[in-house]
């Protein structure tokens, strides 16, 4: 294991530095904000692997090298765009390095859902806005989120009125495009009571470039809101990606995910569920399928702080060639949060020798009368099974495929949107198939 | 059905093998031809099943020594995938559950595979479905079978109707199959069987692993081979079969270990 290296403090200013003289908004949340995370950000370090969070995810990769914001949109060819583009959504917000692009974009409107650029739906969203953004991925003490905190101008705001069900899923699509480009796209989903909306973010790259994204995605869910938030990270192979998620269940709301780990050189998702109510109901599914040398670490905690609720978790990790994944899920039950009901599985398959997997679930229960099981499992390809399918004809390699495949389908048949599904299938089948 | 004239499809001298170090096969020989039903019966631990996956080529089994020839090649070079497209099937006594492959797609890709390796035309799934309906027909299975992930949550009965269906597909010329009467009813016994029967032709043969009689009511052998502790000891036709029902199989190793003391 490499020593723990003390971040240079001159990289946060590097990244700061390249903040452009955002106008300010006449949102005045959003210039306060920025204002405030600026502060934090050199008050902040970068983490090193001393710290028990980050204890497998070595960033100095990161901080060897310097990222500055797309300076100049990229004329690219809306054509270029197209492979991206999910046929089942109604309503595309497309963010370009992070820049909203107006033309590649495509709103309909429906049933007053609101899918919109941040400072061009800021006056009719004052409220909601103020209300939420930035308040449930708090940036005191984590510099990535202070970071896209002080970068904040550009994002995706969706608002589902009460009691109305998007009848299509809502697609934001992050696209890189530029080497040495850093993004920081911004997520605010509010579900109003009695709403519905499947909303898919996707991180795509036009090529296999080396740039680094830093998103901060918050979603809310009032009273009774069905949300299913599909995320598919698909970045470049040298790409650096650090997000951070906040979700807040309100009484009896349901929130289903799906996060699909494809990209990157270096990836870390951090999710936080909280319950903020009673029979709040939360189902959490993640896959990561890496190779070479990727690192992928996901890091969740579902906070259960009042009674009555469920959590569902399956994360699963295919890791081959030299990669490394690491899982932490985190279950906390607090006092008074009784009939709670949980299970959490992570499950990881190791394709080589030299690929490694370190999961970790983490329960902390203070209640009593709770249901709360776990486990997780670290192994290879089942001989049995690759012998099976052989004795059937299919080559070794074509067995070993089909199983790895297998394993990840799981994950993949729980997303709701047929041709994002097969995509996914397909690069699935891609993946293994490069497998040494 | 024995013929004179016959081509030897497997020639087997002197086989052994190993599982986990230990010394399972003791030198086994066996000839068949085409057209001819055998049954491989023994108690069990004799090396019944260790001799069917290590004619599949189970990489858990490990040859130690003597000849495997194959249509007058040696099988034992072959990896296992490479018997399955000479064809070579082993019906398995414990079908593999592959979650989240459908049954469909899992019958396609071996179909194809062994249809690509024969030169003959690859069906793309339309076509597949249609022609593995009328497979099934044989073996009453119902299509949705085709929907479910391969063997996942079948019942042994099931397992074992697939395993058929497998070999209805592939149409192999030697035909193992292991213990494929365990854990099937009345009913599934006769479906299946009556499946293998259709499938049994001049130009193929078929190796039945079992360790009742029962199935033999079925499906009638030419040969029956009693193996103990690794070795072939007796063979005769099928009336062998009901004579190891009545008698058990102590008799057949007693008089083997006598004659080979007598030998001695």
């Amino acid at each position: 294991m490499n020593s723990p290296r003390a971040v240079d403090t001159g990289y946060l200013e590097d990244l700061l530095a390249g903040q452009p003289q955002l106008p300010a908004s006449p949102l005045a949340r959003l210039n306060t904000l920025r204002a405030k995370a600026v502060d934090r950000v050199g008050v902040l370090t970068v983490p090193t692997i001393r710290d028990e969070d980050w204890r497998f995810t070595d960033l100095s990769p990161l901080t060897r090298l310097s990222f500055q914001p797309a300076r100049t949109p990229v004329r690219a060819d809306p054509a270029e765009f197209e492979r991206f583009h999910i046929a089942e959504a109604a309503n595309r917000l497309v963010f370009v390095d992070g820049v909203h692009s107006p033309e590649l974009s495509s709103v309909d409107g429906d049933c007053g859902l609101v899918v919109a650029n941040l400072p061009a739906a800021g006056a009719a969203h004052a409220a909601a806005i103020e209300r939420h953004l930035a308040r449930h991925v708090e940036f005191d003490d984590n510099v990535f989120a202070a970071l896209n905190t002080a970068f904040l101008h550009d994002g995706a705001l969706v608002v589902v009125p009460r009691e109305v069900a998007a009848a299509a899923p809502v697609h934001l699509l992050f696209v890189a495009t530029q080497k040495g480009a850093a993004s920081y796209p911004r997520c605010l989903l509010v579900a109003e009571a009695g709403s519905a909306v499947t909303v898919i973010e996707d991180y795509v790259a036009l090529q296999q470039e080396t740039y680094f994204t830093n998103a901060v995605t918050e979603i809310v869910l009032a009273d009774s809101a069905d949300v299913h938030h599909i995320r598919v990270q698909r970045d470049s192979g040298q790409a650096f990606h650090i997000a951070n998620c906040a979700v807040s269940l309100a009484h009896a709301s349901r929130y289903r995910s799906v996060s699909v780990t494809l990209g990157a050189r270096i990836s870390r998702y951090d999710l936080n569920v909280v319950q903020t109510a009673e029979g709040a109901e939360c189902a959490i599914d993640g896959l990561a399928l890496i190779g070479e040398r990727q690192l992928a670490d996901t890091h969740t905690c579902i906070d259960h702080a009042k009674a009555h609720g469920t959590s569902r978790q399956l994360h699963k990790c295919i890791a081959g060639g030299a990669a490394h994944a690491v899982f932490n899920g985190k279950i906390v039950v607090h006092p008074g949060a009784q009939r709670t009901d949980s299970s959490q599985s992570s499950r990881n398959l190791l394709l080589t020798g030299k690929a490694r997997v370190d999961t970790k679930p983490q329960l902390e229960i203070f209640a009593d009368d709770v249901k709360c099981a776990h486990g997780a499992t670290v192994g290879q390809l089942d001989g049995d099974a690759v012998f099976y399918l052989t004795s059937r004809g299919l080559s070794d390699a074509a067995a070993r495929n089909l199983l790895t495949y297998a394993f990840g389908a799981e994950i993949i048949d729980r997303i709701p949107v047929a041709s994002l599904k097969h995509w996914l299938e397909r690069a699935v089948l891609e993946q293994t198939n490069r497998q040494p | 059905m024995i013929r004179q004239n016959s081509k030897v499809l497997l020639e087997v001298r002197g086989l052994t093998a190993t599982v986990n170090g230990i010394e399972i096969l003791k030198g086994v020989d066996l000839t068949v031809r085409s057209g001819e039903v055998h049954a491989l019966m023994g108690p069990n631990g004799s090396g019944k099943s260790t001799f069917a996956k290590a004619l599949a080529g189970h990489p858990a089994y490990v040859v130690t020594g003597g000849t495997v020839l194959y249509e007058g090649k040696n099988l034992l070079d072959l990896k296992p995938e490479e018997r399955a497209r000479a064809g070579v099937f082993l019906g398995f006594q414990y079908p593999v559950e592959i979650p989240g492959v459908a049954n469909s797609q899992f019958l396609r890709l071996a179909y194809n595979t062994v249809q690509a390796q024969r030169g003959r035309d690859e069906l793309d799934p339309l076509e597949f479905d249609d022609y593995v309906r009328e497979k099934m027909k044989l073996l009453e299975m119902s299509p949705d079978f085709l929907d479910r992930s391969v063997n996942e949550g079948f019942s042994g009965g099931e397992k074992k109707r697939n395993e058929i269906l497998q070999m209805a597909l592939l149409e192999p010329r030697l035909a193992i199959l292991d213990e494929t009467d365990s854990g099937l009813d009345i009913d599934a016994l006769r479906v299946v069987a009556g499946g293998i029967n259709h499938l049994a032709t001049s130009d193929n043969a078929i190796v039945l692993v079992t360790h009742y009689q029962r199935l033999l009511n079925y499906i009638v052998p030419d040969y029956v081979h009693v193996i103990d502790s690794g070795r072939i000891v007796k063979t005769g036709g099928k009336e062998l079969a009901h004579e190891l029902e009545t008698r058990g199989y102590d008799w057949v190793g007693a008089e083997s270990r006598a004659t080979a003391k007598a030998d001695a």
